[in-house]
């Protein structure tokens, strides 16, 4: 059975690409390609586009090898992916929406992030866009006796980021869900094309808020591998330091905030409390509550000095005190138990299929996070447990959070302890032939890639997908079943990004 | 349960003082807003929050204002989850084409009298986005603003600094320059 390195032996192999291999297919490579996705040999990682081309990221389930391939478009078209393979659907009708170039065999042609209000088609193309007349969105149907449909969105009744929701409902059970995203579209990887690296710096680390440290993260590991620049150790350990400062603002207040989307807001006050004591410190420490612009490439922009430190073991300690009453609230409070338990159920099935990573991932039993399987440093170097568990309903997910916060402060712990002394950032070079680099960071809520072609400090071509590409439709298979009023607490059990998703 | 609210009663609050006004904010409500009518409203006011396409980090920022800390709640300003409901219009975001008419409809279903409030550097002119294919460029480009809150994203302190600016020009009831 051919492995994946096989595959990359029977295409034309692309300099200059690093750290993984990249290659140019024929189209039926990319179609044995697209098959060997669809029997569940390996995971489909990211699939994206250029004016006339088309890449598929590709790993392998049992060894971790990770592979690109690239197929050329000359005719604007390639075949379909998402025919074979459910979680390519999605990114087949982005890459239409932006490239023009057609999946050939898509079984769902409408337009994903296009909502024919941009005034123009195929922004990131180089087809010449015909005006055509569009029809409005065709939401799928559902058959029944007594179905009524309930839309929701795009503007939300909190305080949260904007998209659609339209159930089919049985009464309060709901049938159906479907979703409509690309509201929050800004075009970022349009932006990208042709800006210097501290503007794509900015531009990545403005995808998604919550995730700025882990766009920034895998942003600058892309142009380092691009570079072939080693980062100096200060920086690799403080950016660990960051990324886990990150990972534990966003579970503690997810924790608190999925409790009160079961209207339990005694949690919700509490982990806020928690949450904010994290933000606190990381602007003391970083200089900005939400560590923008802290990672950047060749290292880090801002140093951490004792007084930093110290008001990190101080709120470690603290979290320390406070969180296992929490927990042991939440664990005790059966009103509670009974909403989150067996609610919004992702069976490990669907999780494997579509690679879902993150909390959801790991609730369902797939135990893929990139700071272990890839281990990239300073992770290599640091003691830390994947928590994985196989229920997969709500209160899974909170708890592999609970974990993951347990685990977060002793990663924390550690880098203090060891943290030397060094340079803070290595100089990055302009290199006049175009380079590529791909890098993979385990975000709060999912492994965060990013791909990119830089040539003489200005990147040419980026790539930032998000973990929600992989997890987004799922929520439409765990909510079925349900009844609409769990729909909050399975969405917030999910936490997926829309930003980052819609880019 | 008991025991975590029998313990809050014994441990002081974690509620800090309220800052000062932003004197900037202050003085571009002095310029935009001036109704004599906004006196019967009262020492209260009700938040719309919409998002029309920021990355999130606003909105996180605002759910702090939420917090123990901050407890905007204090001031008599809250959330509501209707246009209907709402005094005040809270905006994120560079505006994302794609969301210009919800927006639009958002701001046309807050009755009479109203203030929209621009959070966040994209908000004010697209920010980092502007110039996008996708993007409008600005909540004033769309509706009408009363007051920028600036910052990416601004910190709690210096949203509430903006809002009770606001409060203070509703309360003192302004009259137009």
């Amino acid at each position: 059975m051919p492995s994946l390195i096989d595959l990359m032996l029977e295409g034309r192999k692309v300099p200059q690409h690093s750290p993984w291999p990249r290659a140019m297919v024929d189209a039926d490579l990319w179609k044995f390609a697209a098959g060997e996705l669809a029997r569940g040999r390996w995971s489909l990682l990211d699939q994206w586009a250029e004016p006339a081309s088309v890449h598929m990221a590709i790993m392998d389930g049992l060894t971790a090898e990770i592979a690109t391939v690239s197929l050329d478009c000359p005719d604007h078209n390639y075949p379909s992916v998402g025919l074979h393979h459910p979680p390519a659907l999605r990114l087949e009708r982005a890459i239409n929406d932006l490239f023009g170039l057609t999946a050939e065999g898509l079984p769902d042609a409408r337009p994903w992030l296009d909502h024919d209000c941009w005034g123009v088609g195929f922004p990131l193309g180089n087809r010449v866009y015909g005006l055509s007349k569009t029809s409005p969105y065709r939401f799928l149907p559902a058959e029944g006796d007594g179905l009524h449909q309930i839309a929701v969105g795009p503007v939300h009744a909190g305080i949260i980021e904007p998209g659609h929701f339209r159930f089919t409902a049985s009464g309060e059970t709901v049938v159906r869900l479907e979703q409509r995203l690309g509201y929050t579209h800004k075009g970022i990887e349009g932006l990208m094309m042709g800006a210097d690296l501290e503007r794509a710096a900015a531009l990545a680390g403005r995808v998604s808020g919550d995730s700025t440290a882990a766009y920034a993260y895998a942003f600058s590991k892309a142009v380092e591998a691009a570079l072939q620049l080693a980062v100096p150790d200060r920086a690799v350990w403080l950016r660990a330091l960051v990324a886990e400062l990150e990972r534990l603002a966003n579970h503690l207040g997810d924790i608190g905030a999925i409790c009160n989307d079961a209207s339990f807001t005694l949690m919700h006050a509490h982990c806020s409390v928690l949450r904010e004591s994290v933000l606190r410190a990381s602007h003391r420490a970083f200089g900005h509550r939400l560590l923008r612009d802290v990672i950047v490439p060749g290292g880090v922009s801002h140093d951490l000095d004792d007084e930093g430190t110290k008001i990190i073991r101080a709120m470690l300690g603290n979290i320390r005190l406070r969180f296992p009453a929490l927990i042991e609230l939440y664990d005790n409070t059966a009103s509670l138990q009974d909403r989150t338990v067996d609610t919004g159920v992702l069976t490990p099935a669907l999780a494997k299929q579509y690679a879902a990573g993150g909390y959801i991932g790991r609730a369902s039993g797939r135990s893929f996070d990139a700071r272990r399987t890839l281990a990239y440093p300073p992770y290599d170097s640091l003691r830390f447990e994947v928590p994985v568990l196989n229920e997969g309903d709500v209160n899974a997910r909170v708890w592999i959070r609970v974990r993951e916060v347990e685990q977060s402060l002793s990663l924390i712990d550690q880098i203090l302890d060891r943290l030397l002394q060094g340079p803070l950032r290595a100089k990055v070079e302009r290199l006049r032939e175009p380079r590529e680099g791909m890098a993979i960071v385990e975000g709060f809520r999912g492994d965060v890639l990013v791909w990119l072609r830089v040539q003489d400090g200005r990147i040419e071509r980026c790539r930032l997908r998000d973990p929600s590409w992989f997890q987004w439709p799922l929520l439409e298979a765990v909510i079925e079943n349900n009844i609409v009023a769990d729909f909050p607490l399975c969405n917030k059990s999910f936490n997926c990004s829309y930003s980052g998703q819609d880019l | 349960m008991r025991k975590l609210l029998f313990q809050s009663l014994f441990r002081p609050p974690f509620t800090e003082q309220a800052p000062a006004p932003d004197d900037a904010a202050v003085n571009e409500l002095a310029s935009a807003v001036g109704n004599a009518a906004r006196r019967r409203l009262g020492r209260s006011l009700s938040i719309r929050e919409v998002d029309a396409g920021s990355c999130n980090g606003c909105e996180l920022e605002i759910h702090a204002l939420n917090n123990a800390y901050y407890d905007v709640e204090r001031f008599g300003i809250r959330f509501v989850a209707s246009p209907r409901h709402a005094d005040v219009l809270m905006v994120t975001g560079p505006v994302t084409k794609n969301m210009r008419e919800a927006l639009e409809r958002t701001y046309h279903a807050v009755p009479n009298p109203k203030w929209v409030v621009a959070i966040g550097d994209c908000a004010r002119d697209g920010g980092c986005f502007a110039g996008s294919y996708a993007v409008v460029g600005g909540v004033s480009a769309v509706v009408p603003v009363d007051l920028h809150i600036p910052g990416c994203p601004p910190t709690p302190t210096a949203m509430l600094q903006g809002l009770l600016a606001l409060l203070e020009r509703v309360d003192a009831g302004a009259v137009a320059p």
